[in-house]
């Protein structure tokens, strides 16, 4: 049998996930909604909160920092989000309810190349959306060079995994894009509430604050903000972080249908 | 060694084991859920063969293919493609086989070029992209978005696809709904090309004439059972359609000087006219033993059963152009 393997033609090309890549950056920049919400949201908000004088003033209850330096882990965070629950599923579950992932499954392509390139598409645009949102705060709005470069990339790579991993759970279970929609949203918003979109986490009340340290969003504005602002981000936001991205992966992985 | 060599070898070492077929389907049974949607059908599909899967809308004939190329796991039942087991080999079995499925589709915002180019770098020796647009007249919509696309033009992508890995098997699920009937003719054409340059091809339709027209050898099926299998000519005979041949002979002759002959089964008088239906050659050994005793056949008109008459008899129903069936 094996000599007989050996004469077969080899099965797909690696160039192949190259090309996977290539059309989904395509399909991406085609309908671009979701760069333009994520991205365009976030730097309207940046540039309001910005704008507004009273939020760039120091405030003894935010521990000597202005309003403005709050908001800017929610902003990424918010950025992430947008990508990762509302972005990253829509496309996989659309594929799944037209045919288009039943079309891919009768080609000689393994099933996660299709899952990768969708990955590095997001991933892409999400880091970009990310590196735009720094750059711009930093260059027209003061806020300050990170204190812990190396924390901060550390925080966000694992902000990523576990929102990404989330996404593609969403992805996994959903029949089809009017579903997934749904599906992100609600899953959407109170992340977003514990990642203090609408309450700033330090105007939390000291409970609701210790819940959001254990949400996936709330532990990413805790590790991005420190990052930031004081110092390398505290382990425990970081083993949340990576917790999330490993258990939403699995599930992800294992409850993933082509129709 | 040359690839050339190397896929001869490989084409000889497959034969060999299994006994010279591309398919070989045994015994195979799926149910969803209550409903049998294929019952016990066994069936062999020759290297080079165009091999039609024929009956009506929900006979099971969608997913026997779609068990033969691995999308679905038989209840029981085996099948080999080219020696590949479809549900433990499957991707192999996808690099050597090009399946045109329905219900499947492509992303609305890319282009038929970016689909062709996409799917050209799955395989290791695709076809040329330049001259299946060509031969499948999509040359001018190269740069036309697949959402754009008319329903003749998405199905000839989808025939485009199925081929563009240089397959040795092309499995083609009702290929030609929703074509014109020009566009119908072309694909057949196109499908005889194919299968000049030595793909198997397997046909799944529900279009009568196609199969006539296309096929080596049909499988008739119904309600999930295999009810006839052979050349269209075959299981129209089989059927008991038969043929007919129809003269006013020049004189009078004894009537068993053709029933004697083993293709004719019966001869009815009509008026002047004599009504010979049988099997095989009839109108040769008709004419040829009427010749030999000196009788000429005038005004002689021959038919043939047709699928559709087999059909008939075969289910007792007809079959609708839209593919449902009626009594």
């Amino acid at each position: 049998m094996n000599t007989l393997r050996s004469l077969l033609p080899p099965q797909a090309p690696r160039a192949a996930f190259g090309a996977l890549v290539r059309a989904e950056f395509r399909l991406a920049w085609r309908t671009p909604i979701a760069l333009v919400v994520g991205l365009g949201i976030s730097l309207l908000l940046l540039v309001i909160f910005g704008s507004v004088p009273v939020f760039r003033e120091a405030q003894p209850a935010l521990g000597g920092l202005t309003a403005f330096d709050v908001y800017v882990p929610t902003l990424i965070a918010l950025v992430i989000a947008t990508l990762g629950l509302l972005s990253l599923p829509g496309p996989l579950a659309t594929y799944r309810e037209q045919g288009i992932l039943r079309r891919l499954s009768t080609t000689p392509i393994p099933p996660a190349w299709v899952l990768g390139a969708q990955l590095v598409v997001n991933l892409t645009l999400a880091a970009l959306a990310v590196l735009i949102l720094l750059v711009v705060g930093m260059a027209g709005f003061g806020v300050a060079a990170p204190n812990s470069p190396a924390g901060l990339v550390l925080a966000i790579l694992l902000s990523f995994a576990a929102i990404f991993a989330l996404g593609l759970c969403i992805a996994a279970v959903a029949r089809g894009a009017t579903m997934a929609q749904p599906i992100g949203g609600a899953a959407f918003v109170p992340l977003m509430f514990f990642a203090g979109l609408w309450l700033p986490r330090p105007d939390m009340p000291a409970a609701l604050r210790d819940v959001s340290n254990f949400t996936p969003l709330g532990a990413a504005v805790e590790a991005i903000q420190s990052a930031l602002q004081t110092g390398f981000p505290p382990v425990t936001s970081l083993l949340v972080l990576l917790a999330y991205a490993v258990i939403a992966w699995w599930l992800a992985v294992r409850s993933f249908r082509w129709e | 060694m040359p690839v050339a060599r190397m896929r001869e070898e490989a084409d000889s070492v497959m034969a060999t084991m299994t006994g010279g077929a591309a398919i070989d389907v045994s015994h195979l049974r799926k149910t969803y859920g209550e409903t049998v949607a294929v019952d016990d059908v066994s069936f062999t599909v020759g290297p080079e063969e165009i091999f039609g899967i024929l009956g009506p809308n929900g006979a099971g004939k969608t997913t026997t293919v779609e068990c033969v190329v691995g999308l679905r796991s038989p209840d029981s039942g085996t099948i080999r493609v080219l020696g590949l087991d479809p549900q433990r080999e499957r991707a192999a079995l996808h690099a050597v086989v090009g399946v045109q499925l329905q219900a499947s589709a492509l992303p609305a915002k890319l282009r038929v070029a970016e689909i062709l180019d996409l799917y050209h770098s799955f395989y290791a020796r695709p076809a040329d992209v330049g001259e299946l647009v060509d031969v499948l007249g999509l040359a001018d919509k190269r740069r036309t978005y697949y959402k754009d696309l008319s329903g003749g033009q998405k199905q000839r992508l989808s025939i485009a696809l199925a081929l563009i890995g240089r397959p040795q098997i092309a499995v083609l699920d009702e290929m030609t709904t929703g074509l014109d009937p020009q566009a119908r003719r072309d694909t057949w054409a196109l499908i005889e090309a194919v299968r000049a340059r030595g793909v198997t091809i397997v046909l799944v339709t529900h279009f009568m004439d196609e199969a006539e027209r296309l096929c080596d050898r049909v499988a008739l099926v119904d309600r999930g059972r295999l009810v006839a299998l052979g050349s269209p000519s075959e299981v129209a005979e089989q059927a008991g359609g038969g043929k007919h041949v129809r003269f006013v002979p020049s004189q009078p002759f004894d009537d068993r000087l053709l029933t004697d002959l083993p293709e004719v089964r019966a001869v009815e008088h009509q008026g002047q006219h004599i009504l010979v239906t049988g099997t095989g050659e009839l109108v040769n050994a008709v004419i040829l033993t009427l010749a030999g005793a000196g009788v000429a056949a005038n005004g002689v008109t021959c038919a043939s059963a047709t699928l559709e008459d087999a059909f008939v008899r075969l289910t007792g129903r007809h079959l609708h152009d839209d593919g449902t069936a009626s009594s």
